[in-house]
């Protein structure tokens, strides 16, 4: 079967990796990052245990909560469904790199990060890097034109502490800036 | 969650022959269901083929009216689609209302019909389960069973049927076109939907005719100028992010004051996307007055069989074809 692989001209049975750790390439955040992982871990795990990005957080794990949020190709998609060896040759954007994508930010937020500190829009704060993310695709994406959109469109983000009506301040604020 | 092996394909048939000759390779698309039920050993595969990168991601209107839908093109992708909006509303809004935006951006329409059913005793992989494990019985049937069928069960299975993007499908007559990979070499062959979702009978186990290792490469939805005017109605637990309890698409042609023609499908109610073919057959040539729609909603769900908790679901399924069919020949309304 023809396969690709980072490496140069692999052979069929070359091509089937794993099940032991194999070396990944990744895109994150603008930089190429190099680990060695078993095909079946996910992406959030990668993330949080091997490249010490904890933003993205793991609330479920079954893709009911949307604490993971990142963006693979500028999609927001959930980490915890996602293998991360299927990342390669794609790029993943975590909260870390929202800023600047380069790290190179000098602390200076992203306007969606500014108006969710200005308005407030969280208390235990574990759902925040998730919701940020996915805001900042719902406006993208064209849909938070108004409330009722805004929470459609954002239904796939749960917050445990309710802090929905601030979050959607903060979403409409960052929305009318960019 | 087991060690898996990992191959990325870059061609159709070399994925199709790779799983096709060993029952514990599965296919990977977007993993929203292989990725979750891995992890909960529901399901159990040894390698997994990545079909992502293959070229069959394409979204492309028809001549004849209807859309032909790459099997690896996303949910939020089909949902979007100006074709797909124009000439099938329903399809558009099946998508939009099911599952979260992060979710449709992974999601693809292939996986889709082949998602796994909800039932929370399929889904936590010990209960005994017909569908997970052939002969071991059904716990839905005397456990929690609010969610589950009331159309097409047996006493072997009542696990809801969870897409809703099928539905429409379903009510449109769409085809699921496979490649297949056999002792006489490599084929296509195409499957009506309507005898694509499998009742589970004696064999839930069984719920598509596709061969082990048949990829499905493409959905085509053929040119159905009725379906212009459709729409999709779903009620659910909560307003979003959830499966349905009831949905209905329906679409609807009036001709000189009665329904010309007229397509209905159920969601969330039986144990496939459900055509309600005896409420179209009541209702081609009568007028579109609220008796009639009654009427019909009974005649399809006469056949349904309830537990004590799911007993509601008739009578929501019927309001909510009612209202869908309402809704529709209201003058000028749409959606
Ligand atoms: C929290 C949550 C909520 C959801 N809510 C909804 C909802 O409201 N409505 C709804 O309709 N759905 C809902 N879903 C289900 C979701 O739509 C499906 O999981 C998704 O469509 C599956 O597509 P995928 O590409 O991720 O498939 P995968 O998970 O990659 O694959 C699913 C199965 O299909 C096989 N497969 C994949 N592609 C093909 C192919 N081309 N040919 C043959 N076999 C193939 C795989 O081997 C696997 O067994 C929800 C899912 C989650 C996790
Ligand atoms: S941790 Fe991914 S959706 Fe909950
Ligand atoms: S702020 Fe606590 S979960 Fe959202």
């Amino acid at each position: 079967m023809a396969v690709r692989t980072p490496e140069a001209s692999p052979g069929p049975e070359a091509a089937e990796r794993g099940p032991g750790p194999v070396k990944v390439r990744l895109g994150v955040n603008g930089r190429e990052r190099g680990i060695d992982i078993e095909p079946r871990v996910s992406l959030l795990e990668v993330l949080r245990a091997e490249l010490d990005l904890t933003g993205a957080k793991r609330g479920c794990d079954q893709g009911t909560c949307g604490a993971c949020t990142v963006w693979v190709d500028g999609r927001r998609v959930l980490a915890c469904l996602t293998l991360a060896i299927t990342c390669e040759g794609r790029e993943v954007t975590t909260i870390e790199g929202l800023a600047r994508p380069d790290g190179t930010g000098d602390g200076q937020l992203h306007p969606m990060q500014e108006e969710f500190i200005a308005q407030d829009a969280f208390q235990c704060g574990y759902c925040t890097p998730g919701q940020i993310m996915s805001a900042v695709g719902c406006v993208q994406e064209g849909h938070a034109t108004d409330d009722a959109e805004i929470k459609e469109w954002m239904s796939g983000n749960i917050c445990r502490c309710a802090a929905y009506p601030h979050i959607r301040a903060a979403i409409r604020a960052a929305r009318d800036r960019v | 969650m087991r060690p898996v092996t990992y191959l990325l394909a870059d061609d159709v048939e070399g994925a199709v022959r790779t799983v096709t000759a060993d029952p514990d390779t599965h296919f990977l698309a977007g993993g929203t269901t292989e990725v979750d039920l891995l992890r909960q050993n529901v399901l159990t595969p040894h390698r997994l083929v990545d079909i992502n990168r293959l070229p069959l991601t394409g979204i492309e209107a028809l001549p004849d009216g209807g859309v032909r839908i790459g099997a690896l093109a996303r949910m939020s992708e089909v949902a979007e689609d100006r074709g797909v909006r124009e000439r099938f509303p329903m399809i558009s809004r099946a998508l939009e209302l099911g599952a979260s935006a992060q979710l449709r951006h992974m999601a693809s329409m292939g996986g889709n019909m082949m998602q796994k059913v909800r039932c929370g005793y399929y889904r936590d992989g010990e209960s005994p389960c017909n569908k997970r494990l052939p002969g071991s019985g059904c716990a839905a049937l005397t456990g929690v069973s609010r969610t589950h069928a009331v159309l097409g069960t047996s006493e072997h299975c009542i696990a809801t049927h969870p897409s809703d993007v099928a539905v429409p499908l379903v009510a449109l007559d769409a085809r699921i076109h496979t490649r297949i990979h056999t002792r006489t070499g490599d084929g296509e062959r195409d499957h009506a939907i309507g005898d694509f979702f499998l009742e589970p009978g004696d064999t839930p186990d069984r719920e598509h005719p596709l061969a082990h290792g048949e990829l499905i490469t493409a959905i085509e939805v053929p040119g159905l100028p009725i379906a212009r005017r459709s729409l999709y109605l779903k009620v659910r637990d909560r307003e979003s992010y959830e499966f349905a309890l009831v949905s209905v698409a329906a679409a609807v042609d009036m001709v000189d004051g009665v329904i010309g023609d007229v397509r209905l499908a159920l969601g969330g109610v039986g144990t496939r996307p459900w055509r309600a073919i005896r409420a179209e057959e009541f209702l081609i040539g009568a007028p579109a007055i609220p008796e009639n729609f009654e009427q019909a909603a009974r005649i399809e769900l006469s056949d349904a069989r309830t537990t004590a908790m799911n007993a509601f679901k008739p009578e929501l399924a019927r309001r909510t074809l009612v209202r869908a069919l309402e809704t529709l020949t209201r003058d000028g309304s749409q959606r």
